[in-house]
């Protein structure tokens, strides 16, 4: 990296901030000085190095020219409306410049790894689905496919082909989210209806197929929780109508909107190099123009073999952020389209009763269903003893789960790789020396779920 | 096994190699931490994925275990490295001079588990308050329980 690069950065070629002027029959653009977001010529080297991630003294250097009195530290959360939850930010201002920030977490730390360790493996999705609670069912699924892997057993493809279906349009139904409360935090309160209003279908299906909106325990070791309810196809092909023209109506919304394009072109940006090295993933990755996901290069559950494409940003700035969410719904509205028309017939979990319960009628007829039915349910299924880590593309980036079996039939450790932990280290530097009025705009734009980052 | 692993299997006599459920994983020597994750940098591992610890408390002769998780995005490869720490004084070698990502996932296994990192620029707890004694996730360490208020009331007929 990093001669070029720097060079790049600091050669002032890109232009500093477009400026769309109105009364004028082609978008003119006049750079102005406002909002500038690249690092000037007379940054220092070191922190040029800290912003590339080739240094990391404390996240960033000081600047040693400015006088103390300059310097103003201000706290942003942990009870701030546009925080997200309970981030709290310490942000350093020199002036409306901030400086540095720094993420200050933990104020929802439910030591959810450590409850996992009390929990039997049939009662861990409970706990893991109320981590990331706008993707419950992609946590359910990295610690299925982790105590799948431990078993040493396959699901039917029935049950691989609900769980593609069930998590992608949590994609959807999340990124849904991430627009509304991205569209909220810069103004665009329309964008916060729409969203919601939209994610609302989706919710209600979960909860016809789930029996829950949230937290839904469906994708469980083994298989799933229940067979889709009858009549599913029609309400996902509803779903499947709708979302098309609601996406339109929010690119007439956004897509070129001139106040929305200048509060997110160019602001908060990070470089491929950064995100890579700051192991950001998910999509701030992929709107640096990293082609980078877990579907397509560990994939899962059989998501190989549905087509789809991973969409690109080029900047990896707040709108391609935006616009890498509006197209990744796209993309998943494509494969719950080829799941629902190529959904297998079949058992939608194992047969093992040594690790899905019986079915009720049978327990009223046979004493091994109710021994098998009275184990599980009590004790719990036995893993062998081993160690293994499984990672899903969730709607934030790489979920992975780190399981250690000690033989027992609960958890040694279980660990989560929470991509919104990971993805805040990416804040500062997307933040550093922009306008305290961008902070908003960068954090919705990083989507961090702080149910994720503290678990 | 890739090729780009068969490297670093040379380079290093004192790791041993295991498959576990079809992952590469690397049990490096403590003294070999920050080599080999060097090495395994320097042959395309771009990212460290994930840092984090496991308490075997008296099953193993070595209390801790740390794992790294390395993702090469150029061979499209995953590689697991796991090293031992002691009971007394866990220490091992920070990763964050190789990858800057490695930070909060080093303060979080100094927060969880009390195992300090060497040249790590802001070893700090990072999700449980500054002054908290203990380390939640060790096994050591209760789960505690809520005091049930009213336990002594008396029944309402």
């Amino acid at each position: 990296m990093s001669d070029e690069n720097t060079q790049d950065q600091a050669g002032g070629e890109t232009d500093t901030f477009d400026l769309w002027v109105a009364g004028t029959e082609e978008p003119q653009f006049q750079p102005t000085d406002e909002g500038r977001q690249e690092i000037s010529e007379h940054e220092s080297e070191d922190r040029l190095a800290a912003q590339f991630g080739r240094v990391v003294e404390d996240d960033y250097v000081f600047d040693e020219d400015a006088d103390d009195d300059e310097r103003m530290i201000v706290n942003m959360g942990p009870q701030h409306p546009s925080t997200h939850g309970v981030l709290r930010l310490q942000i350093e201002l020199e002036g409306e410049i901030i400086r540095r920030t720094r993420p200050i977490i933990g104020y929802l730390h439910t030591g959810m790894e450590k409850t996992a360790e009390q929990l039997n493996y049939a009662q861990g999705p409970t706990n893991v689905t109320r981590m990331d609670y706008l993707s419950p069912l992609h946590e359910e699924l990295a610690y299925s496919l982790a105590v799948e892997r431990l078993l040493g057993v396959e699901v039917p493809p029935r049950a691989a082909a609900i769980r593609i279906l069930m998590t992608e349009l949590n994609r959807i139904s999340s990124h849904l989210v991430a627009l509304a409360t991205n569209g909220l935090d810069i103004g665009a309160l329309s964008m916060m209806i729409y969203g919601f209003r939209e994610r609302e279908a989706i919710l209600a299906f979960f909860e016809k197929a789930t029996g829950l909106r949230m937290n839904h325990n469906y994708i469980r070791p083994g298989g799933v929780a229940a067979d889709l309810p009858p009549g599913w196809k029609d309400d996902v092909a509803a779903i499947l109508k709708e979302m098309p023209v609601r996406l339109q109506e929010y690119d007439d919304l956004l897509k070129e909107n001139p106040v929305w394009l200048s509060r997110t072109r160019d602001v908060g940006i990070i470089q491929a190099e950064e995100a890579i090295a700051y192991s950001i993933t998910g999509p701030p990755l992929r709107a640096s123009g990293v082609d980078w996901d877990i579907r397509k290069v560990f994939p899962y559950s059989g998501i190989d073999q549905y087509e789809f494409d991973v969409p690109l940003g080029e900047r990896g700035d707040v709108y391609d952020r935006y616009r890498v969410k509006v197209e990744e719904i796209e993309e998943s509205l494509k494969i719950v389209e080829q799941v629902m028309d190529s959904m297998p017939k079949g058992n939608y979990r194992i047969d093992d009763r040594k690790i899905t319960p019986p079915p009720r009628a049978r327990i009223d007829e046979s004493m091994e269903a109710l021994i098998h039915h009275f184990k599980l349910f009590t004790e719990g299924f036995k893993v062998p003893a081993g160690e293994t880590y499984v990672a899903v593309e969730s709607p934030r980036g790489e979920l992975g789960c780190y399981l250690v079996a000690d033989g027992g039939p609960m958890p040694w450790r279980m660990h989560t790789r929470a991509p919104s932990f990971y993805n805040l280290q990416g804040l500062p530097i997307a933040m550093a020396d922009s306008l305290v009025a961008d902070t908003v705009a960068t954090i919705a734009s990083m989507d961090p779920v702080m149910g994720d980052v503290d678990r | 096994m890739s090729p780009v692993l068969e490297d670093l299997k040379e380079q290093f006599e004192a790791v041993v190699w295991e498959d576990s459920h079809g992952q590469d994983v690397a049990r490096v020597p403590a003294d070999a931490w920050f080599s080999f994750a060097g090495a395994a940098k320097e042959a395309g591992f771009e990212i460290c994925g994930d840092v984090t610890a496991v308490d075997w408390m008296r099953l193993r002769p070595e209390r801790f275990e740390v794992v790294a998780n390395l993702v090469s995005m150029q061979h499209r490869i995953r590689l697991r490295m796991i090293t031992s720490v002691g009971r007394e004084d866990p220490t091992i070698a920070s990763l964050t001079p190789l990858w800057p990502g490695a930070n909060f996932a080093e303060r979080e296994v100094y927060d969880m588990f009390g195992i300090e990192f060497e040249g790590h620029p802001d070893l700090t707890r990072i999700l449980m308050p500054d002054d908290w004694e203990g380390h939640p996730l060790r096994k050591d360490f209760g789960v505690g329980s809520v005091p049930v208020q009213f336990k002594q009331a008396h029944q309402v007929s």
